[in-house]
């Protein structure tokens, strides 16, 4: 055991280990706080083999340091606080071996800017394949600093950082005497690496030896490699500062962080998300609450070098020169084929010149012909927050200067982002013909206002492009979905028995039976889709003596085995959902729980948490418990199993009783819903055939079947979310996980609206959710009945999302679910899956007595922050399922393609949404699609009616929106990104591959 | 939520560079203040606390006189700059209450009040400055400031604060730490090995406590050494300056403990 001391704290050095300092807290009141420092001189250098300290040998650093054409006898780095906040590819990459010291002081400044870059260099620094040492600077005598009068925090930190560079030279020197009569030992260098000039030129006064990232990099071996690595920062930035230099920039300069703020609460400028335009690179919009409509940010110098998803402040234009949306297709890679990577940025070049003048053509020739329609304009006079991070890309091909594979000469190229709404990014790469076909992860560094695109460095390769793997990983990666294996103590919370847990025997010392009901005698099903294994939710009903009926809905009871603020609850509220693409499931929680533990298999006992209503043969609530249960599930249905029971008069068993009277109560429960205003939109919902499970090839797309058994389990599912929502918000007022649907702004619906009334004559009521779910009803074409879908579809998008709140943040008027047409809602019925289940069980179970509340869903503040982050995730898992659908939807078309090995493409029936200056979106339904089609020629855009008119042969046809046409659906590579792309074309009513 | 400042980092250090069973500097100052009849000035890192004793002289009321042995009175301050937030704590404060009533409970079974019935001692104590760990700096301060009034005792008690970060027991907390972890204060009588006191405000499970009981009782016995040399150098000034009286000559190079 360590000795106990007491540690002597000379008086003589009471300025350095003595401070007081005042602060100010939340409240506003003046605290003078007292802090001691005792130094010492037994924090070790952790050298191996160093004859003054102690270094324990595990996690020293090599005695030689590492080998370096600049070091003959071998050195150490020092990085200081930017290296890691500016380089932290750099530092992770395997490549990078030198043996590193990293001080307390630069942990500290890390952490106090960046915790999630603190927290990868604490990851950093327990890798076994890295030398790092932590030296604690702050507590060694000599190496110890105190802030001098008018020195700032950072001048005092980089002092600290030069002063103990410099001790730990001559601790070398001290501790490797020379020994008579033997060669002089070698004596490492420690160098000090430091992206600032200022502090490289004070260091190198005071005799130590200091380089610049890239300069160290640079005379490493493996330079090629790692220079792709670094990022841009002030001192190696991509533009070749040039003599001549006064370059006219083409970025207006943002204003001050205090003009922002100031503005913003004047009301005269406003904030928000800046959402980058899909179809259109030169403009983005920019909602803020001042307006209905959002802000239109047209042409580059006005978006002002915001990138998709930044926080943004914006400048409105005078209302003369507000504007309509734009018209036209313009694809970034189609418009800057040409532009030249090396170049680009320097006015004075000739190329560059003309692709301003394009750009600039185009924004134009737009402006002319706006009119309807007029939103406000603006343009971005600064950045509240970036939210840039590593980005998917593909090497533009064409901006190589040299292909040569063998070529290890620097290059500038392209890289163009898989999202279509983000910027191209230029970056310095040795590996440019290596990354060719590759899916690589691109990160942003910064974006002058001389420079036409960001600058960013390369972080990894993900492997070939249209590899499953890169494929399913940069789908990860760009929806941010954590697919990570659950580490050890997660695993360590799950019930040590395993795969052999069962419902322990029904006793009262057994703590699962406590507070819980033996339901194992009733007749609950489960009726879920085909495969599923993680089995949420289970039903039953009887009839009671009274003429009225019992119905139940059973819940996985997750949250016995989750508990709050343990690591896999931790893992759980981050991850948020479990996400479902094509061909995997990322799950939220180990699959012992989803899959197994809490999945309600039928035959064995599990443990749930029931909802039991006793219902009126109309379907009417006569009362509801809640109730922590033991079932043990009779059968587990598919949807069409479950359809077929029931149907089939010669079952006359109690279960097919049973699904039979779920059934019908089911179908009054959604006439009332109806009644009252539910809306039942749509969304496109395509089926992917997999091969075998192995290939995951997709041998066929075909669209989802919905059957009297699926509204059967939604209804029930709906009633008991609705219960469980009245129940926590009633017994938590301030703290009630709740999900809302705010009504959609009518301005939402104006332009469909429109749509309708010239190109059908039909008029869309969407003052109430009632009065917009019969004016659905009635937009119907006898001749075509996927038109009634496909409008559906389109006043879906015409919505806002649903959301997580928590009760107590948002007034009580707003609580309502506009969608479901229901007062109040929550999420209960799927904890498996979806984190804000888990939080509305654990309420839940408080509000019946059952267990006690966690005091975290005691605390509004904790609540909302994790709705925040669930929120997102759910989003993020709804697009990575649709854009893996979309994938495969591809790899099918593809495959068909080859197999019918005609090579002309798939030919498919298609509606026009929408019609542009150059060209048409449709929507495949078959394939749950959507495509441009582009005309390259001129052709007559009506944007009054909606229609489009191209020339042909016999004379002209006109197009407008709603028609069906035909399309012929290729998937090209794209020459330059490797991108595979959708391509179509028209068939009929003409033939568009000559226009 | 993790807080600002690491207690405890991967290190090995605590916030204020010290390891986990390394106590704080303690400084004493056993010179005679004012009219008291033994004081001490006690500081545990920058806790300070001055402790004066007076008595054993007559009991002045009669409901306090006890027939069989003197009265321990206990009188707290805390002087309004000792805390980081200025305030006035009253007399009637429920803490400075506790820390009287925990003191004279502590001391009474130790100072040997039997040896002077119907009188009393007056113990007072002042709080000059706090950072964690107040309630022992108060006892050992006491017990210093009984021996320098000749008060005979049967031993001398000496506290210290234990605290377990996570799993890592720590010694003689500061205010930041003990904001942070659960803490025990034990007192011992290290002679004996007797335990005095043990305070705890906060909960710590069972096995934790086990160990951090040890732990501060040996951190006790280190304590004890430096409090005894304390007062073994204070004596042997007194009587060097009774000496060097009877020749006169005025010393002006004091013991370095001496000098106020
Ligand atoms: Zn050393």
């Amino acid at each position: 055991m360590d000795q106990i001391t007491i540690k002597k704290r000379p008086r003589s050095e009471a300025v350095i280990t003595q401070r007081k300092f005042f602060k100010k807290t939340a409240r506003g009141k003046v605290i003078k706080v007292l802090r001691e420092r005792y130094l010492r001189d037994d924090v070790s250098c952790g050298i191996r083999g160093c004859i003054a300290c102690h270094s324990s040998l595990e996690h020293s650093l090599p005695a030689s340091g590492a080998p370096h054409p600049s070091f003959p006898n071998g050195h150490f780095v020092l990085p200081d606080t930017n290296i890691f906040l500016s380089q932290m590819d750099l530092m992770e990459a395997t490549l990078f071996t030198p043996p590193i010291i990293l001080l307390q002081t630069v942990m500290e400044e890390v952490r106090h800017r960046s915790l999630a870059l603190y927290n990868r260099l604490k990851a950093l620094t327990k890798t076994d394949d890295k030398k790092i040492w932590v030296f604690y600077n702050e507590y060694r005598s000599e190496t110890a600093v105190i802030r001098e009068e008018n020195e700032t925090p950072n001048d005092r930190n980089d002092r600290g950082i030069r002063k103990t560079t410099e001790w730990y030279n001559s601790h070398l020197q001290v501790t490797r005497p020379p020994i008579r009569g033997q060669a002089p030992p070698k004596i490492p260098a420690v160098v000090l690496l430091t992206e600032d000039v200022a502090n490289r030129q004070k260091a190198e006064s005071a005799g130590i030896t200091a380089f610049s990232m890239k300069r160290y990099v640079e005379s490493l071996p493996e330079a090629n490699q790692l220079l792709d690595l670094l990022a841009v920062t002030d001192s190696n930035g991509i533009e070749p500062t040039r003599a001549s230099g006064v370059r006219q920039p083409l970025y207006p300069e943002y204003l001050l962080t205090a003009t922002l703020a100031a503005g913003v609460k004047a009301g005269k400028l406003h904030q928000g998300y800046f959402n980058a335009n899909q179809y259109n690179y030169l403009e983005g919009s920019v909602p803020v609450p001042a307006f209905n409509k959002p802000v239109l940010l047209i042409g580059r110098e006005n978006m002002n070098r915001a990138v998709s998803g930044d926080i943004v402040v914006v400048e409105v234009f005078n209302e003369k020169e507000w504007k309509a949306p734009a018209d036209e297709v313009v694809d970034q890679d189609t418009t800057l084929k040409n532009d030249n990577a090396e170049e680009s940025g320097d006015e004075g070049e000739e190329s560059d010149g003309e692709m301003a003048a394009r750009e600039k053509r185009l924004v134009k020739f737009e402006e002319s012909a706006r009119s309807a329609e007029r939103q406000p304009t603006g343009r971005v006079v600064g950045i509240i927050k970036r939210n840039w991070r590593a980005y998917v890309c593909h090497i533009d091909s064409t901006s190589l200067t040299s292909l040569n594979a063998t070529s290890l000469a620097q290059q500038t190229v392209f890289a163009t982002p898989v999202s279509r709404l983000l910027p191209r990014i230029r970056l310095r790469t040795r590996q440019a013909p290596m990354l060719i076909g590759q899916k690589i992860l691109v990160t942003i560094d910064r974006w002058d206002i001389n420079s036409r695109y960001p600058e960013g460095h390369f972080v990894r390769s993900l492997g070939k492009v249209e590899s499953k793997e890169a494929e399913q990983e940069s789908l990860m990666l760009e929806f941010d979905v954590r697919y990570r294996p659950f580490g050890k103590a997660i695993l360590d919370c799950l019930p040590p028995e395993g795969e052999q847990w069962v419902v322990p025997l029904k006793d009262d010392v057994n703590p699962e039976w406590k507070n819980r009901e033996d339901l194992r005698q009733l007749l609950i099903c489960s009726i879920d889709p085909p495969g599923c294994q993680d089995i949420d939710d289970a039903l039953h009903a009887r009839p009671l003596p009274n003429g009225n009926i019992e119905a139940g809905v059973h819940i996985a009871d997750v949250s016995h085995f989750v508990h709050a603020d343990t690591p896999i609850d931790n893992e759980a509220a981050d991850r948020g959902t479990t996400v479902y693409l094509v061909d995997r499931r990322i799950d939220m929680l180990p699959s012992l729980l989803g899959t197994n533990l809490c999945s309600l298999r039928p035959f064995v006992e599990r443990l749930a948490f029931s909802a039991i209503w006793e219902l009126t043969p109309e379907a009417e609530i006569v009362n509801v418990r809640f109730t922590k249960s033991v079932i043990a599930s009779k059968a587990a249905f598919t949807y069409e199993e479950a359809q077929i029971r029931k149907d089939d008069p010669n079952q006359q068993d109690d279960l097919s009783h049973s699904i039979r009277l779920l059934n019908t109560l089911a179908k009054k429960l959604k006439e009332k819903r109806m009644k009252a205003g539910a809306l039942n939109l749509a969304s496109p919902e395509v089926k992917i055939y997999l091969d075998s499970s192995e290939s995951s090839d997709p041998i066929d797309v075909e669209q989802k079947e919905l059957r009297e058994t699926n509204s059967l389990v939604e209804e029930f599912m709906l009633l008991a979310n609705i219960s469980v929502a009245e129940k926590i918000q009633e017994t938590f007022p301030q703290t009630a996980v709740l999900r809302r649907h705010l009504p959609p702004p009518k301005a939402n619906f104006e332009k469909l609206q429109d749509i309708l009334m010239k190109r059908r004559g039909i008029k869309l009521d969407v003052s109430s959710s009632r009065a917009l779910a019969d004016s659905l009803d009635t937009c119907v074409d006898p001749q075509e009945p996927s038109f009634n879908t496909l409008v559906r579809i389109m006043a879906t998008r015409c919505m806002l999302s649903a959301e997580y709140f928590c009760s107590g943040s948002v007034a009580r008027d707003t609580f309502g679910h506009y969608g479901l047409a229901s007062a109040i809602y929550t999420h209960f019925t799927s904890p498996i899956r979806r984190y804000a289940d888990v939080l509305a069980h654990r309420q839940l179970a408080a509000a019946i007595g059952n267990s006690p509340l966690h005091p975290s869903l005691h605390s509004k503040s904790h609540v909302e922050h994790v709705m925040d982050v669930i929120n997102r995730r759910h989003r993020m898992a709804q697009m990575a399922g649709r854009a893996s659908v979309e994938f495969y939807v591809g790899l099918a078309l593809k495959g068909k393609n080859e197999r019918e090995a005609k090579g002309g493409g798939v030919k498919e029936e298609a509606f026009v949404i929408r019609t542009f200056r150059n060209g048409l979106s449709v929507f495949v339904s078959k394939l749950g699609i959507e495509g441009l089609v582009m005309f390259k020629k001129e052709i007559k855009f009506d944007a009054e009616n909606y229609t489009i008119t191209v020339p042909a042969p016999s004379g002209e046809v006109t197009i407008a929106v709603f028609d069906k046409v035909s399309v012929n659906i290729q998937v090209e590579k794209d020459k330059n990104t490797q991108r595979g792309k959708v391509k179509m074309s028209l068939m009929s009513p003409i033939d568009s591959s000559d226009l | 939520m993790s807080s600002r400042v690491e207690i405890l980092n991967d290190g090995g250090y605590r916030s204020d560079g010290r390891r986990q069973f390394e106590l704080r500097e303690v400084t004493i100052n056993l010179a005679q203040q004012g009219h008291a009849d033994g004081s001490a000035i006690i500081t545990h890192g920058l806790t300070q606390v001055l402790v004066s004793v007076f008595g054993p002289r007559e009991a002045k009321m009669r409901s306090q006189t006890i027939h069989d042995r003197a009265n321990i009175n206990v009188d707290v301050n805390v002087a309004a700059f000792s805390a980081g937030e200025r305030r006035k704590r009253s007399r009637g404060d429920k803490r400075i209450l506790e820390i009287a009533s925990t003191l004279k409970s502590t001391f009474e079974p130790v100072v040997q009040t039997t040896l002077y019935p119907r009188s009393q001692i007056d113990v007072y104590v002042t709080v000059l400055q706090q950072d964690g760990g107040l309630l022992q700096t108060c006892i050992n301060g006491t017990t210093l400031a009984l021996i320098n009034a000749g008060i005979p005792m049967l031993d001398f008690v000496c506290a210290v604060t234990g605290g377990v970060h996570s799993t890592s027991p720590l010694l003689d907390l500061t205010t930041l730490e003990e904001n942070d972890v659960p803490h025990v204060t034990v007192a011992i009588m290290p002679k004996t090995g007797k335990v005095a006191l043990v305070t705890m405000e906060t909960r710590l499970h069972v096995d934790r406590f086990e160990e951090i009981f040890r732990l501060a009782g040996e951190a006790g016995k280190v304590l004890h050494r430096e409090m005894k040399s304390a007062v073994m150098g204070r004596t042997s000034a007194l009587v060097d300056a009774m000496g060097s009286q009877g020749t006169g000559i005025d010393r002006d190079g004091d013991e370095p403990m001496n000098t106020a």
